[in-house]
């Protein structure tokens, strides 16, 4: 592995990172105060990352390729060692007993900051499976999916400010109006494939957010709306922990509530066609499925539980503007399902866990806690697309199949 | 009988170039009949018009059901012409490659079944049944056709032959009485080929359901079909059953080449 | 009419601006059939390198046109270092599998590069000097075009002309159509698709870097963020052009630049963004394949 070859190969690759690197790394430039500083050390640590991960990045390559040849030649399906996991018994039902266990007893145990971390988390995991009934299942590529989300955040926010709507009011008609906005923007894009979808509901998202940043009269614009109440017990006074007690064990029912209706719109026969439709729309239709109903029921459903975590987001933060619902959040929810899984609840799940999870854990790196996000999308991009979690369908169990005489194998 | 299949006139431009000149066709119940022509003479275009894909420039197009119903084509979108009992497979696999081979099959059976969203969460008794019967009914097509040892594979695990035969399954799950296969035989061997004959006659005789092939094996073609189509450069040079095509020196001159024997 | 002329050219400059971003866009979308989302990183990165550049050289004493022509020139050959490195680490790796994969990739790979500057530079806006000569026969129309909105013309000009030279007429240019046509097919009858593509970000990274240094210098300061908000904006003008399609990404800065200029001129200067999406989704549904793009047909 050590050969010469490789080494001169990864010093190649140094060297080019070092050139490439030189004025942005080394030449620090400050224009207000006119210094220049220069960071000669940075050099060598470039040069040094470089040389070892080149070695690092051809091992992975070489095996990646291995791994698709092997696939290819021999026809099998791979079973990945987290499914074979999750299929066996003797670790499935020990893992669920501690999950729960640990759910329970969390917000008693751990601080009011990190519960709130954890509500965050949830309500990514609710929304993750929105989007997941969007990208993952139907395949509709939506850039834009934060508007449905600023939806039901906003009219938790304005109905309460203006009519004194409660939470448990608010989140069915949030849910219910970002549905609504899930139909209206579902009707223009229903021709749009592939890119030209992602970039037309990518406008929808903007231009949701700007009409709120600008809209004064309307949504308050850029200072947003304060004091949005969380939800209550039965009238009672609760003091920030408490509420945040409630809010968690408030989401955790949502979540497992989302989790159950997508379980079994999953394996339904909207499911399916959904399924149908990623995978080949003119096939889909051939097959007698209405395209049209089917892309309009994934962007409406996908898009109510959108408008529901909007709505626990502002009772969770009391406060709400239109910088919250940028593109980038509907890249994190986006990264949430790709990286998780398309199409597979647990890999939802730990994608959102781990997304949102982990930074907030590597404050201590805070600094670098963007750049190494986008360099883990590369990274699993290039060499786990699929994501942590791919490809499981149900299997059916029937009796012994039967002897065919005309289908051998050739 | 009216035919099951009845198009009149039929014509499609693609802005300057005319892929289809004026067909006529008819195809009755439980007929086998073949459409077949050089490459690029406008097969697979025919059955892009009649099952709503394309929208021909001119021409009608009549499915008439079994029972006397029959309805203009013209116009309708494609899963309702699925719904009105037209089905079709594609020149290249269309599979849905990442579900189930019985999942494949299952979603042919979309357009008879009625269970929708809140049925899905809520589950009553008459969606599982609903359920229940598509997972059996789904796994007895896999019976006639033979695939049910695939039956928890993923479709793009399967070998050629088999992905093929998957395609016809999935489409008859759609319960059609007329059914278009776009070059069924194409990349298949000669004991792949004789399956492939045998099954679509049993489709004939025992589902009772009328075919429309485009095909380029020939022996294949004149061992099954009732009557053969002809076209070329998008129109129709000849009409009538595999001897009289064997005979036909338009057929012969265009496509054919050489005598051929059964 | 004052006031309309100096929209006119205020339209021209910020679709001269998209343009220069636009093009690289366009002809990586041709190609690879990818939206590159780092694309505005480069253009960041391009005007970045030329500060760098601008002060060192300044602290050298050099003399301004010397100083302002070297920062453009190694712009922009970073600029197009850096895009051929990132292609070759976040998108070759990519071809042939689902375009999702590439799109989260390409997302990343932007994130990556804005927190990279941001690091190893500053989170600060920094003042960008502007090195282009005052012209003395222009100053009396200095409220209605400055020298640097001139230089920035006459760039975004020679640069159209530079490309469609490049297209029609040189071998790489025909090698460039081939492998946007039909890459399998290209690389059937012998071209070298990897070079094709590699050159391919190579220019237009080379012609982002270009735009940045002529507007950071024209707007005065600069920030890690602003190759987002450029490339979203350019992103739009590629598209409405009809993306894939070269004149077509020049058509769709125009437009959308006079549009803009012509908006917040004459009736409101709150909704200008919203303004580009609007556009750009009413385009799309009526036309989606831009103004001058090709339609998207699907074999059966």
């Amino acid at each position: 592995m050590m050969s010469l070859q490789e080494i001169k190969k990864s010093f190649l690759v140094s060297l080019w990172f070092m050139f490439l690197t030189f004025p942005i790394m080394v030449i620090k430039v400050n224009t207000i105060e006119q210094t220049i500083d220069w960071r000669w050390w940075r050099m060598a640590g470039v040069g040094l990352g470089a040389f070892c991960l080149s070695f690092v990045w051809r091992y992975a390559m070489a095996r990646k390729e291995a791994g698709k040849k092997k696939a290819e030649d021999d026809n099998i399906v791979k079973v990945p060692l987290f499914q074979r996991l999750l299929s066996d018994r003797r670790f499935t039902i020990p893992g669920l007993v501690t999950s729960v266990a640990l759910v329970v007893i969390f917000p008693f145990v751990f601080s009011w900051y990190q519960t709130g971390i954890l509500i965050t988390a949830l309500i990514y995991v609710v929304v993750g499976l929105g989007l997941n009934i969007v990208v993952g299942l139907a395949g509709l590529l939506d850039l834009g999916y934060v508007a449905f989300y600023a939806v039901g955040a906003y009219s938790y926010a304005l109905l309460n400010y203006h009519f004194g709507v409660t939470f448990w009011m608010a989140l069915p008609i949030g849910g219910l109006l970002a549905m609504i906005f899930g139909i209206l923007l579902g009707f223009p894009v229903l021709r749009l494939r592939g890119d030209y979808l992602a970039i037309v509901t990518l406008g929808f998202g903007e231009i949701i957010r700007l009409v709120l940043e600008n809209w004064n009269e309307f949504s308050f614009g850029p200072s947003g709306i304060a004091n949005i109440p969380k939800p209550g017990l039965f009238g009672l006074k609760l003091s920030l922990q408490e509420s945040t007690i409630y809010l968690y064990f408030l989401m955790i029912g949502l979540a497992l509530m989302t989790i159950f209706v997508v379980r079994r719109l999953q394996d339904s026969r909207i499911g399916r066609a959904w399924i149908a439709l990623r995978e080949d729309e003119v096939a889909c239709q051939a097959m007698g499925i209405d395209k049209t109903r089917t892309k309009l029921s994934a962007f409406a459903l996908g898009a109510t539980w959108a408008g529901m975590g909007g709505v626990v987001f502002a009772a969770k933060t009391a406060f709400i503007n239109p910088a919250s619902f940028t593109i980038w959040e509907s890249v994190i929810i986006l990264c949430v399902v790709v990286l998780g899984g398309m199409g597979s609840i647990l890999g939802v799940i730990i994608g959102a866990l781990i997304l949102i999870l982990l930074p907030e854990y590597l404050r201590a790196f805070s600094e670098y806690r963007m750049l190494v996000f986008g360099a883990l999308l590369v990274v699993m991009m290039v060499f786990r697309p699929g994501g942590i979690i791919s490809g499981v369908r149900r299997i059916y169990h029937f009796e012994e199949p039967q002897q065919s005489t005309d289908n051998q194998k050739a | 009988m009216k035919p099951v299949l009845d198009v009149h006139q039929l014509t499609m431009d693609f802005g300057g170039l005319r892929a289809l000149d004026h067909i006529d066709l008819q195809v009755n119940a439980e007929e086998i009949v073949a459409l077949i022509g050089p490459n690029g003479a406008g097969k697979t275009t025919f059955f892009n018009c009649i099952t709503g894909i394309y929208t021909p420039t001119k021409g009608d197009m009549v499915l008439t059901r079994p029972d006397g119903e029959a309805s203009r084509l013209n116009g309708l979108k494609p899963n309702r012409v699925t719904e009105r009992g037209m089905a079709r497979t594609f020149q290249n696999i269309r599979l849905f490659q990442n579900m189930t081979v019985l999942e494949n099959v299952m979603i042919g059976r979309h357009c008879r079944l009625h269970s929708g969203i809140p049925g899905a969460i809520i589950r009553p008794p008459a969606n599982r049944r609903e359920e229940k019967e598509v997972v059996e009914d789904s796994y007895r097509m896999l019976e006639t056709i033979g695939l049910t040892q695939y039956v928890n594979e993923f479709a793009k695990n399967l070998p050629y032959g088999a992905q093929r035969r998957l395609e016809i399954a999935r489409a008859l799950a759609t319960e059609p009485f007329l059914l278009l296969l776009d070059e069924p035989a194409a990349g298949m061997n000669a004991r792949e080929t004789n399956a492939l004959d045998e099954l679509i006659l049993r489709l004939r005789s025992e589902m009772k359901v009328a075919i429309l092939l485009i095909e380029h094996d020939m022996k294949l073609v004149m061992s099954l079909s009732d009557r053969i189509y002809v076209v070329d450069y998008g129109k129709k040079i000849a009409e009538g059953n595999p001897d009289a095509i064997k005979r036909n020196p338009a057929v012969i001159k265009a496509y054919l080449g050489e005598d051929i024997d059964a | 009419m004052d006031y309309f002329f100096e929209l006119f050219l205020g339209g021209l400059t910020r679709g001269s601006i998209y343009a220069l971003i636009a093009l690289g866009y366009t002809m990586v979308y041709g190609i690879i059939e990818l939206i590159n989302f780092a694309h505005g990183e480069i253009y960041m990165i391009g005007a970045f390198t030329g500060l760098i550049v601008i002060s060192v050289l300044t602290f050298m004493g050099w003399p301004t046109l010397a100083i302002i022509v070297m920062a453009a020139l190694i712009a922009m050959i970073y600029s197009a270092a850096y895009g051929f490195t990132i292609e070759k680490i976040a998108y070759k790796p990519l071809r042939g599998s689902q375009r999702l994969s590439a799109l989260i990739s390409a997302i990343g790979m932007s994130l990556f590069l804005q927190n990279y500057v941001l690091l190893a530079q500053t989170s600060n806006f920094l003042p960008y000097p502007n090195l282009i000569p005052e012209w003395e026969w222009l100053k009396p129309y200095a409220h209605i075009v400055r020298p640097t909105e001139i230089v920035l013309y006459i760039s975004t000009a020679l640069v159209m002309v530079a490309l469609t030279y490049l297209i029609k007429f040189t071998r790489m240019g025909k090698a460039m159509r081939a492998v946007a046509q039909d890459q399998e097919m290209s690389m059937l009858v012998g071209v070298d698709v990897n070079r094709v593509i590699s050159f391919t970000f190579i220019v237009g990274s080379a012609i982002a870097a270009l735009g940045g240094v002529l507007v950071m210098s024209h707007i005065g300061q600069i920030n890690f963020y602003v190759g987002f908000i450029a490339g979203i904006k350019a992103f739009v003008a590629a598209v409405l052009g009809g993306i894939g399609s070269m004149p077509g990404a020049v058509l769709g800065s125009l437009v959308l630049g006079w549009t803009e200029s012509f908006f917040t001129g004459y009736i409101s200067s709150d909704y200008e963004d919203v303004f580009a999406f609007v556009f750009l989704v009413l385009i799309l549904i009526f036309r989606p394949a831009g103004l001058l793009g090709r339609s998207d047909t699907d074999k059966v």
